[in-house]
């Protein structure tokens, strides 16, 4: 068995509050393989994208701390490495990109200017051999004219080709890693699709895992292969996408399964209701407690959900659901 | 693929780049095009009239006060019987220059200040707002004699101390955009891609920050023109060079008997920060997002 690429054990991160602070993630470890495809799923603020910061050592400063557990990367811990060896890995061993297209491109730099940087910055290229290489770059996100396109400004660009730089920059240096924050929320449904086979197209050809944050499991099911489910900063359930789709073991998963319309091919086909998922996320002054962060929304709630946090429990499929009622479900 | 539509090779609209845009709100402000026609005129002036009128503004001429117009002397002469055209045009060049300069100077030290302290925040940002705010309750006009009075009145001397005592607004607009830009997707992007602080401030933050930044420092030519005038109106500037508020100065007893001695440099130091002042505004219409929607 090959050595996972990135090994999160026990990760603890603490979000300084006016009144103490909140565990946004409490105790989550899972393993990224290389060339997998991996997928964190919940609703907002429950902790994805703070996974997400905690990995690329951008968490905000003075807010946000990781206050155990490790981050180990190719055999190195990322909680202890020194700033200068964390910016060396970010952008070059692991990039990530935004959920805002419209924002994280430098709004008064050429779109090649901020590709040829990277390059410039991690693989010493000259300027001119990071310019061919960044109209290369283009090409490969499949932007039309790539030669002309480069020495256009961020503005001159749709959002869907804004989000094809911000991968262009996130891949410039072959990456083991891609983190794609909500990387199509805030695209249209076509386009969406287009980005997802963009990725999955060049994950096929440069073989880098991919770690995807949405809430949309529609967007998991076409991307991923194996899915953690987050609810208020813990895990839920985790396990390969087939499985979990097919059966999840947590209320919370099947909660958000269920409120994806599914299109029959049989109009005269019974549909299964759309539900919603009750209630809302609790707030961060709850978060960490020992009970089910989750059992104040959920229809199976027992008294032992009130009284501890729920145990993981594993299915011997690679699903491990955090739920006291798992194996019932 | 053979049957891959052609693209056509450029956009059938392309948007404008934010020069061209900025420029057509600049025209929009029809008393900043004047201005700006008058300052290029008054640059022109300071930069070719004393090649052109190559009269030294030092040599006494003709007889003292001989009024504007008369025996030959367009702008008169002056209580020492000195050419006061050639006084004005010579004095344009170190007025313009010390107010350039010094615009540089508190522009340097004041993007530097407030560069560092909106980047880096914490204990940074303290101490250097603290000093920032010790500077901006000097009485501005005495500390800049003080200085001059101490290390002796050369022009870099007069630009230094003027640029040392009006950074400290600079130094306010630039933290605060430090402090907006910082917290903007595309600087946590930029991180992300391990770009080094000091790139990240100077190359994705800074020019972003750049228009209020120009503004103030347009306005702020004008006021150092002000500031130089008020110098050397008290005798603190260099005796070897001749400059606008000097002028006024060394005529001041006079002013009853030939009030145009003061009158002429008082109105080009008036028209000159005007027309500053009134290119700052359009500078700011064309560059401050918020107002294009008009």
């Amino acid at each position: 068995m090959t050595e996972p690429l990135l090994k999160v054990e026990n990760l603890r991160i603490e979000l300084k509050l006016r009144d103490g602070v909140a565990p946004v993630i409490d105790d989550l470890s899972f393993e990224l393989m290389p060339g997998e495809s991996l997928s964190f799923v919940g609703e907002s603020g429950c902790g994805k994208s703070m996974t997400a910061l905690a990995i690329m050592g951008l968490l905000p400063e003075g807010i946000g701390r990781i206050a155990s557990g490790k981050l180990i990367f190719d055999g190195e811990d990322l909680t202890t490495a020194s700033e200068a060896r964390l910016r060396q890995i970010r952008g070059n061993e692991i990039s990530m990109i935004f959920q805002e297209p419209m924002t994280s491109l430098n709004p008064v730099i050429t779109v090649g200017e901020q590709i040829a940087e990277v390059l410039r910055t991690h693989q010493g290229l000259s300027r001119k051999a990071a310019w061919d290489q960044a109209a290369e770059l283009l090409d490969a996100v499949r932007i039309p004219n790539p030669r002309s396109r480069v020495s256009d400004y961020p503005f001159q660009m749709s959002g869907g080709q804004r989000q094809r730089v911000m991968i262009a920059i996130a891949l410039a240096c072959k990456p083991k890693i891609l983190i794609a924050d909500e990387p199509t929320t805030a695209l249209d449904v076509t386009v969406q699709a287009q980005i997802f086979d963009l990725l999955r197209d060049l994950r096929a050809q440069t073989g880098t895992s991919i770690i995807m944050i949405t809430h949309d499991m529609g967007a998991v099911a076409e991307m991923a292969e194996r899915m953690i489910v987050m609810y208020a900063g813990r895990k839920a359930e985790i396990g390969p996408v087939d499985q979990i789709i097919d059966h999840a073991r947590h209320p919370y998963t099947q909660g958000l399964i269920s409120c994806v319309p599914h299109i029959m091919s049989d109009l005269t086909e019974t549909r299964e209701e759309l539900t919603e998922v009750p209630g809302i996320v609790p707030s961060l002054r709850e978060f960490g407690r020992d009970q089910c962060l989750f059992a104040s929304r959920c229809k199976y709630r027992s008294g032992e959900c009130l009284q501890h946090r729920p145990p993981a429990k594993g299915f011997g499929n690679g699903q491990i659901s955090d739920c006291w009622h798992a194996e019932a479900l | 693929m053979s049957d891959t539509p052609v693209i056509p090779e450029e956009p059938i609209q392309k948007a404008r780049h934010p020069f061209v845009e900025a420029w057509e709100m600049f025209r929009r402000n029809h008393a900043a095009v004047v201005a700006l026609a008058v300052l290029v005129l008054i640059i022109l002036g300071a930069i070719f009239g004393p090649i052109l009128y190559a009269t030294d503004p030092f040599e006494m001429v003709w007889a003292p006060f001989s009024p504007p117009g008369v025996d030959g002397y367009l702008l008169g002469t002056d209580y020492l019987g000195r050419d006061m055209m050639a006084m004005v045009l010579n004095g344009a060049r170190v007025s313009l220059l010390i107010g350039l300069a010094a615009a540089v100077v508190s522009v340097v030290i004041g993007v530097t200040v407030g560069a560092l302290a909106g980047f880096y925040r914490g204990l940074v940002e303290e101490v250097l707002m603290r000093i920032t705010e010790f500077f901006q309750v000097l009485p501005t006009l005495l500390f800049s004699m003080v200085i001059v009075a101490l290390f002796g009145a050369s022009l870099p001397m007069i630009t230094f101390a003027i640029g040392v005592v009006s950074w400290t607004a600079v130094a306010r607009i630039t933290r605060s955009e430090f402090l907006r830009i910082r917290e903007l997707e595309y600087v946590t992007a930029s991180r992300a891609s391990g770009v080094k602080n000091l790139r990240l401030m100077f190359k994705v933050i800074l020019p972003n920050a750049l228009p209020p930044i120009i503004v103030q420092s347009a306005l702020m030519v004008g006021s150092a023109i002000l500031f130089e005038a008020g110098l050397s109106f008290l005798g603190l500037t260099d005796p070897n060079i001749v400059s606008w508020g000097q002028i006024i100065g060394s005529n001041r007893q006079y002013i009853l008997d030939a009030s145009f001695t003061v009158t002429i440099p008082g109105l080009a130091i008036f028209v000159t920060v005007l027309a500053i002042s009134l290119v700052g505004d359009g500078l700011n219409d064309a560059l401050n997002p918020k107002l294009r929607q008009r």
